[in-house]
């Protein structure tokens, strides 16, 4: 981890409430202003504005220098991104898609996250992998995959998953500026979601986690867009009398485990909510983590929500069954409160 | 014929292959892990091509790394003490014999899965165009290695950007111990560069000179003009493809042929026919003497500090 990672600064008042494809325009554009190093490399991501249009008007503004049209090629794209940024320069490669990112995934496990180990620190990788993870309506199972515990079980990288536009936009600010690479999880279902921005220049910084909602009775931690089902749930749960505490953790790898154990050591019950396999996941490493750190201070086993054991089916009536949902995290709080 | 320009090339490969060849010892006494890939007999290419290169350029190289390391500069005792997993090696004992680097140097690794390397060097070459910099990157990797995808998205993306990169396959006849008529279908193997397309050129690389000019050409095309190129260097490897590998997937004549016309001998061959003999001896006695003194402080290096296992995870 940087020694200078950026602390959260907020200068402005103003507040507007625009979507996240914009606040991720704000955060890339404001970045590439400000550092003539930083470019954007991806499909789709000049002419076309951007698959989920989150490079609006970045071709116009910067060109075809910085900002760039590739072929379908992520191997390729993601391993040139790679160099560039060994050679100084600090890219931002757009995955359409992480379900695109398999083919290039060599890249980022095997050399951007190892290239400082291997030279002892001779090369650094400062690049910003990002697009949209995890499940939309109906894109079947090659489409739908969530890969949050693949990238977060690799060290040398760092992986960043928030859910609100001013966490994306603060976040991806400072993933920019960070001398490690970055893997940076988007939800296309999210994409249109509005919320409060700052109007000027703020960042949020790597691996502090966020408590969006307070509460006593239970702790519910989730991150991405699973956060705003879980306070859907959290709210629902308090019509029943229970006060649920929700923890956006916003970034996987570094964990703010400090924030975690607090609230779990407060409340003394937790559930996880995951949109990823619980075999092998990142839900059932937290759940350990928590247990073996303040086992005392449980009264329940460590409850998982998290999508069933199958490939993404394409039909609705069974992608909600796969799917964590409101109900499933209520019973699961319901489970660990009995 | 440059009187110095030989002694020196001659002297460039004469001190790879005596690298080599400890290395190749102390392998055998256990003092190094893992896999070696010793680049005994493709001394040529990797001299030749990075003694007409500038200072600002890249490289970057596949596992066989050593003699690449070598010929930009790299110390022999980094080096050795790499490969015996030291705290002064080159990659203070993280990287081992398949990831050396010398950033300084601008020599970048030293990687080790098959082909990977190509489009993070033509990375390294859009940087430096990005950058408005006269640099170029120069990518060397095998004949095993142009068939899979990594080689080809890397290629077509110097093509189609423009990128000052040269790629150099170090067709050594073997990936690994499948020859190269069951790999490719021709042996010609820039021919793949008509495809994306872009510049190509063949050449001998046990001719020293002629790996000279063909690299410098090429230089030229990426330094001038922004345009990569597919070079192809025909050599051999007189040892297995790793120290594990006996190579008895091929017979001693046609190791003895290449043999034969070895870049080092034929170049000390030259200094000798020049009246520099005792020049020849001066040189084989000075690598020599470097390499014992290499070993020597390799061995005698500390390992690193168990407590720094974790160091350069993260910056």
């Amino acid at each position: 981890m940087s020694n200078a990672m950026p602390s959260e600064t907020d200068t402005q008042s103003a507040v507007r409430e625009i979507p996240i494809r914009d606040a991720l325009q704000e955060a890339m554009t404001e970045e590439m202003l400000r550092d003539e190093r930083v470019f954007l490399v991806g499909e789709e991501v000049g002419g076309y504005n951007g698959a989920y249009k989150c490079s609006r008007g970045m071709l116009d503004q910067f060109g075809p220098r910085r900002v760039i049209d590739a072929p379908i090629a992520e191997n390729g794209f993601a391993g040139l991104g790679v160099g560039a940024a060994m050679a100084g320069l600090r890219p931002i490669v757009e995955f359409m898609t992480f379900n695109f990112s398999l083919v290039a995934i060599d890249q980022i496990i095997n050399t951007a996250a190892k290239a400082r180990l291997m030279s002892a620190g001779q090369l650094s990788c400062p690049i910003v992998f990002r697009g949209a993870g995890g499940a939309a309506f109906q894109l079947g199972a090659q489409h739908a995959n969530s890969f949050d515990s693949f990238y977060a079980a690799t060290p040398g990288l760092i992986v960043i998953a928030p859910a609100t536009p001013y966490d994306m936009k603060g976040l991806l600010k400072s993933a920019i500026r960070d001398d490690n690479p970055v893997v940076f999880f988007e939800s296309e279902l999210t994409y249109g979601k509005r919320g409060p921005v700052p109007e000027g220049e703020y960042l949020v910084p790597i691996g502090v986690a966020d408590v969006k909602r307070e509460g006593s009775d239970v702790t519910l931690i989730s991150w991405s867009k699973n956060v705003f089902l879980t306070l859907d749930a959290a709210e629902a749960l308090a019509e029943q009398g229970i006060s649920a505490e929700v923890i956006d953790l916003r970034t996987l790898r570094p964990l703010d485990a400090q924030t975690v154990l607090t609230s779990v050591a407060k409340t003394h019950r937790c559930v996880i909510v995951q949109e990823q396999h619980e075999v092998a996941s990142y839900g059932a490493y937290l759940g350990h983590m928590i247990t073996n750190a303040i086992f005392d201070e449980l009264d329940a086993p460590v409850g998982l929500v998290s999508t069933l054991e199958a490939p993404m089916p394409y039909s609705k009536a069974l992608e909600v069954v796969l799917l964590p949902s409101k109900q499933r995290i209520i019973d699961q709080v319901l489970a660990v409160c009995a | 014929m440059d009187q110095e320009l030989v002694a020196d090339l001659y002297r460039k490969m004469a001190r790879i292959r005596r690298f080599e060849e400890e290395a190749a010892r102390l392998y055998t006494e256990k003092k190094i892990g893992g896999f070696l890939h010793l680049y005994i007999g493709q001394e040529a290419v990797a001299v030749g091509a990075l003694s007409v290169l500038q200072d600002n350029d890249y490289v970057m190289t596949a596992y066989r790394c050593h003699g690449h390391y070598l010929a930009r500069g790299g110390s022999s005792r980094a080096g050795m003490a790499e490969l015996l997993g030291k705290e002064t090696g080159c990659a203070k004992g993280r990287g081992g014999s398949m990831h050396f680097y010398d950033v300084e140097r601008r020599f970048m690794g030293g990687w080790g899965i098959v082909g990977a390397q190509v489009p993070v060097a033509a990375g390294l070459a859009f940087a430096e165009k990005y950058k408005g910099s006269d640099g170029i990157a120069i990518c060397f990797l095998g004949d095993g290695a142009i068939n899979i995808g990594s080689f080809h998205e890397g290629l077509s993306l110097a093509a189609l950007w423009n990128i000052p990169v040269i790629f150099v396959i170090e067709n050594n006849y073997f990936a690994m111990g499948t020859p190269l008529e069951k790999t490719a279908p021709t042996d010609d193997l820039s021919i793949r560069a008509l495809a994306y397309p872009m510049a190509r050129d063949t050449v001998d690389g046990h001719d020293v000179f002629a790996v000279r000019s063909c690299i410098h050409a090429a230089a030229k095309r990426a330094r001038e003009q922004k345009l990569p190129t597919l070079i192809e260097a025909k050599t051999y490897r007189y040892r297995g493809h790793s120290m594990a590998d006996p190579a008895k997937y091929r017979t001693a004549q046609d190791v003895d042929q290449w043999k034969s016309r070895d870049p080092i001998k034929v170049l000390g061959e030259k200094l000798e026919g020049l009246g520099l003999k005792s020049l020849r001896e001066q040189i084989d006695r000075e690598v020599e003497e470097e390499i014992i003194d290499a070993v020597q402080f390799a061995e005698e290096s500390p390992f690193p500090a168990p407590e720094t296992a974790l160091d350069y995870a993260y910056v």
